[in-house]
């Protein structure tokens, strides 16, 4: 059972890294926590994505040498690391980010309105206001 | 059928997204211009979409390969009959709610025309992009796209819209994270995003963890986006409390276009016997559809207000599709996507006319429609042909898909989906019957008197909606005629060519 977690280490961290994203969207009732939570949650699967780019002893997509001194047949792909999961995550985040901006401008905008950003005290003003 | 190349699909997506980007420097001088300007846009992607029809209608399926990158290493759009057909669709409803736009959304939300025509045009492209695009990854940005522009349009609305738009903000990155779990496990053992190349290496790797979790990932991930039973909690709000136009706007694509991807990847990525048989997810789904198909309406019966009770109506019609997806034939495929094109039209006139409704009374509560129909004839006359497309008479097009969603579930020998939709369809007319009601019988004469002489006084009282508003209307409810008239032709020259390989027909 040990082994088996310490062998899938990147599937049992992303995991465990989602289900706090999660308590936290679920669990939390300040708004703000939940959008951490969110957060949290997004990022877990960036960095799953991110490591399974991973490989020991490999270097970064590189090429070394010059075009003069080694033609492409020689080159070894085991050696570099596959950069379209970082290239791909990268848009990921931006896209999280701009969630968050929206998710942030909301909030701003909830707040203004209610003067609160407690769930409870927030259902019981709307309710209040009709 | 040969491929052929074209720039068509990319200058759909890209005409909405640059005059999206040019709106805000327009709309700082020139505030009138911003309307036009927007609306030539999605006249040209109309138009553009239109030209790509005939070309897939004539020679087979288009496809573009950006900067020239061929796939697997590219990104690829790749439009076939039924990428085509939703292309019309979403080119053609954006254009008339566009249209009417222009007056409800002065009414509506005041001032904030220009950040709305802006996300508008993003959304669009967002729309058209999810479904030209062959590319995982790039699948899910648009999604993204859509989703961003919905959430700042469903906070546009006055209220509790902000609070309704937040709860959608968390839902949605929920969904697309999802998503993006499942792009990144199928990467992870084929090493593409392409979805020709998926499907070309996936039959081989069927029994791996990956791809199962992967596909698991996917489903959930895109039954979140477009809110089936039970994933739907951020719909009822998002819909009731966003500005009419964006209601009926997020009611008539986002929800469908999920719909679509999910038919795409489930029969044309994974070939239909994985989605059947080793991994049957479609048996799941369309029990899920069951459920919501019953539990929207009964939940449609009980609400007062007419937009509250459109949104959990959408619920049960979403129902609809994904079971025509589920029951996994020839039939029951035709009769989802036929009822996806129908409910576009019919969900989204409907939404049109609560915001008439809203601008001309301000009223939403159903029991205060008491002699609507004398006020504004055309709108309710608009209002019920969708609610008897809704309901499934014949000759509007809800009839015909229905239909054929039941052949389906016989052919499929699943007798008690046939019962779904025939008591899901009587459920609709208790709700939908109901608000036709009030509309035009329920005034008695003393009211209808005092009403009339009361408006005689002051100006005549008849439909004030203006013309911009009224004609959009009206198109969408002869277009649910027209489209029950001619279903033949949607099924035969865009549906049935695209009926995946593998299904039984």
């Amino acid at each position: 059972m040990l082994e088996f977690i310490i062998g899938h280490f990147n599937n049992a961290t992303y995991i465990m890294l989602m289900m706090i994203g999660f308590y936290a969207m679920i669990g939390k009732t300040n708004l703000v926590k939940k959008l951490v939570g969110m957060n949290i949650f997004q990022w877990s699967i960036i960095l799953f994505v991110v490591s399974l780019s991973a490989k020991r002893d490999a270097t970064i997509p590189i090429v070394f040498g010059s075009h003069s001194s080694g033609s492409p047949a020689h080159l070894d792909a085991s050696s570099y690391v596959n950069p379209l999961p970082h290239v791909l995550m990268l848009t990921a985040i931006v896209v999280g980010v701009a969630t968050t901006g929206v998710a942030l401008a909301l909030l701003l905008r909830i707040y203004r309105r209610y003067g609160t950003l407690e769930e409870d005290e927030l259902l019981k003003r709307i309710r209040s206001s009709g | 059928m040969n491929i052929h190349q074209s720039a068509t699909p990319i200058l759909i997506v890209i005409v909405p997204l640059i005059t999206s980007f040019i709106l805000p420097l327009l709309g700082w001088r020139h505030r009138r211009l911003v309307f036009p300007v927007s609306v030539l846009a999605l006249l040209c992607s109309f138009g553009l979409s239109l030209v790509l029809a005939g070309r897939v209608l004539n020679v087979g399926p288009v496809e573009y390969f950006m900067g020239g990158w061929e796939p697997p290493w590219g990104i690829a759009f790749y439009v076939d009959h039924l990428a085509v057909l939703m292309l019309l669709l979403l080119t053609f409803v954006t254009l008339l709610v566009a249209i009417y736009s222009k007056k409800s959304i002065l009414k509506e939300a005041p001032d904030q025309e220009v950040p709305f025509y802006s996300l508008y045009l993003i959304l669009v492209s967002g729309l058209t992009g999810l479904v030209s695009t062959a590319d995982m990854f790039n699948l899910y940005v648009f999604l993204e796209i859509t989703s961003i522009s919905c959430y700042a349009l469903v906070s546009l609305g006055r209220g509790v819209a902000v609070v309704s738009a937040f709860r959608y903000v968390i839902l949605g990155t929920v969904g697309a994270a999802f998503y993006l779990l499942s792009v990144g496990y199928l990467y992870s053992v084929t090493g593409s995003l392409n979805m020709t190349d998926l499907a070309r290496i996936l039959p081989g790797l069927y029994e791996s963890n990956a791809v199962l979790v992967g596909f698991a990932f996917f489903v959930i991930g895109i039954s979140l986006k477009m809110a089936l039973f039970p994933m739907h909690a951020w719909l009822p709000g998002a819909y009731t409390n966003a500005p009419s136009a964006v209601s009926a706007l997020v009611a008539g694509t986002t929800t469908k276009v999920a719909a679509y991807v999910l038919a795409r990847v489930m029969f044309f990525v994974f070939e239909p016997s994985f989605s059947v048989e080793t991994f049957p997810v479609t048996t799941v789904l369309s029990w899920m559809a069951a459920v919501a198909m019953i539990l929207g309406s009964v939940m449609a019966i009980v609400q007062s207000d007419l937009k509250r009770m459109l949104a959990y109506s959408s619920i049960a019609q979403i129902g609809y599709i994904v079971l025509g997806i589920g029951l996994a034939n020839g039939m029951g495929f035709t009769g989802g996507i036929l009822h996806l094109v129908n409910h576009a039209f019919m969900k989204c006139c409907l939404f049109l006319v609560a915001g008439a409704i809203v601008y001309q009374t301000g009223r939403r509560e159903i029991h205060t429609f008491r002699n609507l129909s004398r006020k504004m004839p055309l709108t309710t006359a608009a209002f019920t042909i969708c609610a008897f497309g809704m309901i499934g008479l014949p000759p509007t097009g809800g009839f015909f898909s229905k239909v054929y969603l039941i052949l389906g579930a016989i052919d499929g020998e699943q007798w008690v989906f046939v019962g779904v939709i025939l008591v899901s369809s009587v459920l609709a007319i208790g709700y939908l019957a109901n608000v036709v009601r009030y509309m035009y019988l329920t005034a008695d004469e003393d009211e209808i008197a005092t009403e009339m002489t009361v408006s005689s006084h002051g100006e005549p009282d008849r439909e004030k909606v203006p013309l911009t508003m009224l004609v959009p209307m009206l198109i969408l409810a002869a277009g649910v005629i027209l489209l029950g008239l001619f279903n033949g032709v949607v099924v035969s020259q865009f549906i049935d060519p695209a009926i995946p390989i593998g299904l039984p027909r």
